[in-house]
């Protein structure tokens, strides 16, 4: 106060000299586009990104790189069946996601942290939280676009055997329904693994850490479920089949072989399981309550996750 | 060639708060699942051998050392800090040496050691199970260290590299391509393993003498050529 009493005196003094210029600046009184369109263009910018599109050529290289490797069995399994004028696919529409499940893994791995962890580590949360978009719709848009781009990936194959399959004229209703089986199957996959994949990436900043993380969740779950059934399959064998049961159950353990179980039980897929023995029915509906559970946990714990804004 | 100073903070760089967590999580389960499994299935030999070759040395040793690996140095270079330990009158071989080091304690310490215990557990060593599977995992994290931290040095992207490699090349190729396995640290790290039990429960698919041969060559030229590189290093912008 002391100091500024000094400064005060020369502008009073020069009052008649001071005056405000209107140097142009004008309000902005053009559409507001709100709530639903800022989301909109979260999910699109995400989505987009999850493929490198938008960024730059190197962050192109892995997401391209692993789309490639999705679609080249398929379409050389269709070139195989047109040219040998197969009776029916080599593959399932259902097992081919299953089978593939390493690459979809790697997708998720590389692609969820990107989505998630970049904005933590370089501070942009709170920036888009001063946008009118809310938590809710903040998790939404970065689900639903991890969700679309998995979904992209796994679902392209199955379009390339589907008319693979139309053009080798294999049977027109037979194909269709064992396509939609597919859709539905990995369109569950896509939302399990984009659920898990974002909820393990969202809790570091560090990219690479989280490319571990939900890799290792993945691989290790996968990895010691299916050794234990090995384990079991064995098991039954000396004993007459009494472990099946147990095949079954310990296959809720790991999200690649929850998508297994269920499709098995309700979409008519042949189970990969060893002993090809998947869940019935009465199991199939707790691997459908498992599946979606954590779809739906997933959702919560990052709600809970973007509560609060600040890292 | 090793200083206790860079050592220090790879250290605690590598074992802070959350690595530790997932690096301890993952020989937990391993421990958890042969417990469950001597429980089920009884003492098997087959079983123990399944298992410590499928979970402990396919999929558990691979992820530990691209964590330890490329944690080792790839952080580092990633928010740039690492040009404060460059500006030290360190020499940077000296440097990826140190850090080389750390890493394959840190490798073998969280893998090799609860293979050990998880083919304790599982049949008490019958057959050398047990023993043979641990050197395996001792051999492939100094071979696994090495080749991850070249890579946390060379590229950005490490990470996915690294298990682009463990869990594509040698598990899904290896699977499929008879000649992918020569190419594979996991089938050397066998063949010194093979030679360990002496039995025909741990199999290789390459020889010793050409096993022991590329370790050596891989571990000593990808040391060397991390060394080189982090002589040139330049640290690039944010993508």
């Amino acid at each position: 106060m002391a100091v500024e009493q000094p400064m005060r005196t020369p502008v009073t003094s020069s009052g008649d000299q001071t005056r405000i210029h209107n140097i142009g600046y004008r309000t902005y009184d053009g559409p507001r586009l709100g709530r639903s369109y800022a989301t909109r263009s979260l999910y699109s910018q995400s989505l987009r990104g999850a493929y490198g599109l938008g960024r730059s050529v190197k962050s192109k290289v892995l997401p391209m790189l692993l789309f490639v490797v999705m679609c080249v069995p398929a379409a050389i399994m269709v070139a195989v069946a047109v040219a040998t004028k197969a009776k029916d696919l080599p593959v399932d529409y259902t097992r081919y996601a299953i089978i593939m499940q390493a690459v979809i893994s790697l997708y998720v791995a590389s692609q969820a942290p990107q989505s998630v962890s970049r904005d933590l580590r370089f501070k942009t949360v709170p920036l888009y939280f001063s946008r009118p978009i809310e938590t809710a719709d903040y998790v939404r848009a970065k689900f639903a676009a991890l969700a679309s781009a998995l979904f992209i990936l796994t679902a392209a194959p199955l379009l390339v055997l589907y008319v693979g399959a139309l053009l080798a004229k294999l049977d027109f209703a037979d194909q269709t329904k064992g396509f939609a089986q597919g859709l539905v199957s990995v369109a569950l996959l896509s939302l399990l693994f984009a659920g898990i994949g974002l909820v393990i990436a969202s809790v570091t900043p560090r990219r690479g850490f989280g490319i571990a993380a939900v890799i290792a969740v993945m691989t290790i779950s996968y990895g010691a479920v299916s050794t234990l059934q090995a384990i079991a399959d064995a098991q039954s064998l000396g004993d007459g089949g009494g472990s099946s049961a147990a095949i079954a159950w310990i296959g809720l353990f790991s999200p690649i072989t929850l998508i297994d179980g269920l499709q098995s039980a309700f979409l008519g897929a042949s189970s990969a399981f060893p002993g090809g023995v998947g869940p019935g029915n009465g199991e199939g509906l707790v691997y459908l309550l498992a599946v979606l559970g954590l779809i739906a946990a997933s959702y919560g714990l990052l709600m809970r996750r973007y509560k609060k804004v600040g890292l | 060639m090793y200083d206790p100073t860079v050592a220090r903070l790879t250290y605690r760089a590598l074992l802070g708060r959350r690595r530790a967590l997932i690096l301890g999580a993952l020989p937990l389960l391993l421990i958890v699942i042969a417990v469950a499994v001597r429980g089920l299935a009884g003492a098997d030999d087959q079983t123990a051998s399944d298992l410590l070759g499928g979970l402990a040395l396919a999929t558990m040793v691979p992820i530990i050392g691209v964590i330890a690996g490329t944690g080792a140095i790839g952080p580092e270079i990633d928010d740039g800090s690492v040009v404060y330990l460059l500006s030290k009158p360190v020499k940077r071989p000296t440097i990826i040496f140190t850090k080389l080091i750390v890493a394959i304690a840190v490798t073998m310490v969280f893998s090799a050691l609860p293979t050990f215990i998880a083919g304790f557990i599982l049949n008490g060593n019958g057959q050398q199970i047990a023993v043979a599977y641990t050197v395996a995992a001792l051999v492939a994290s100094i071979a696994y260290a090495a080749i991850f931290l070249l890579l946390g040095t060379v590229s950005r992207h490490a990470v996915v590299f690294g298990l682009v490699y463990a869990l594509v090349w040698e598990a899904l190729f290896g699977s499929l391509v008879e000649g992918a396995r020569t190419l594979s640290v996991q089938q050397w790290s066998l063949a010194v393993a093979q030679k360990v039990a002496g039995g025909d429960m741990v199999t290789s698919d390459v020889a010793l003498p050409t096993a022991t041969v590329l370790l050596t060559v891989v571990t000593v030229l990808a040391t060397w050529y991390a060394g080189q590189k982090l002589r040139s290093l330049t640290l690039a912008g944010e993508e």
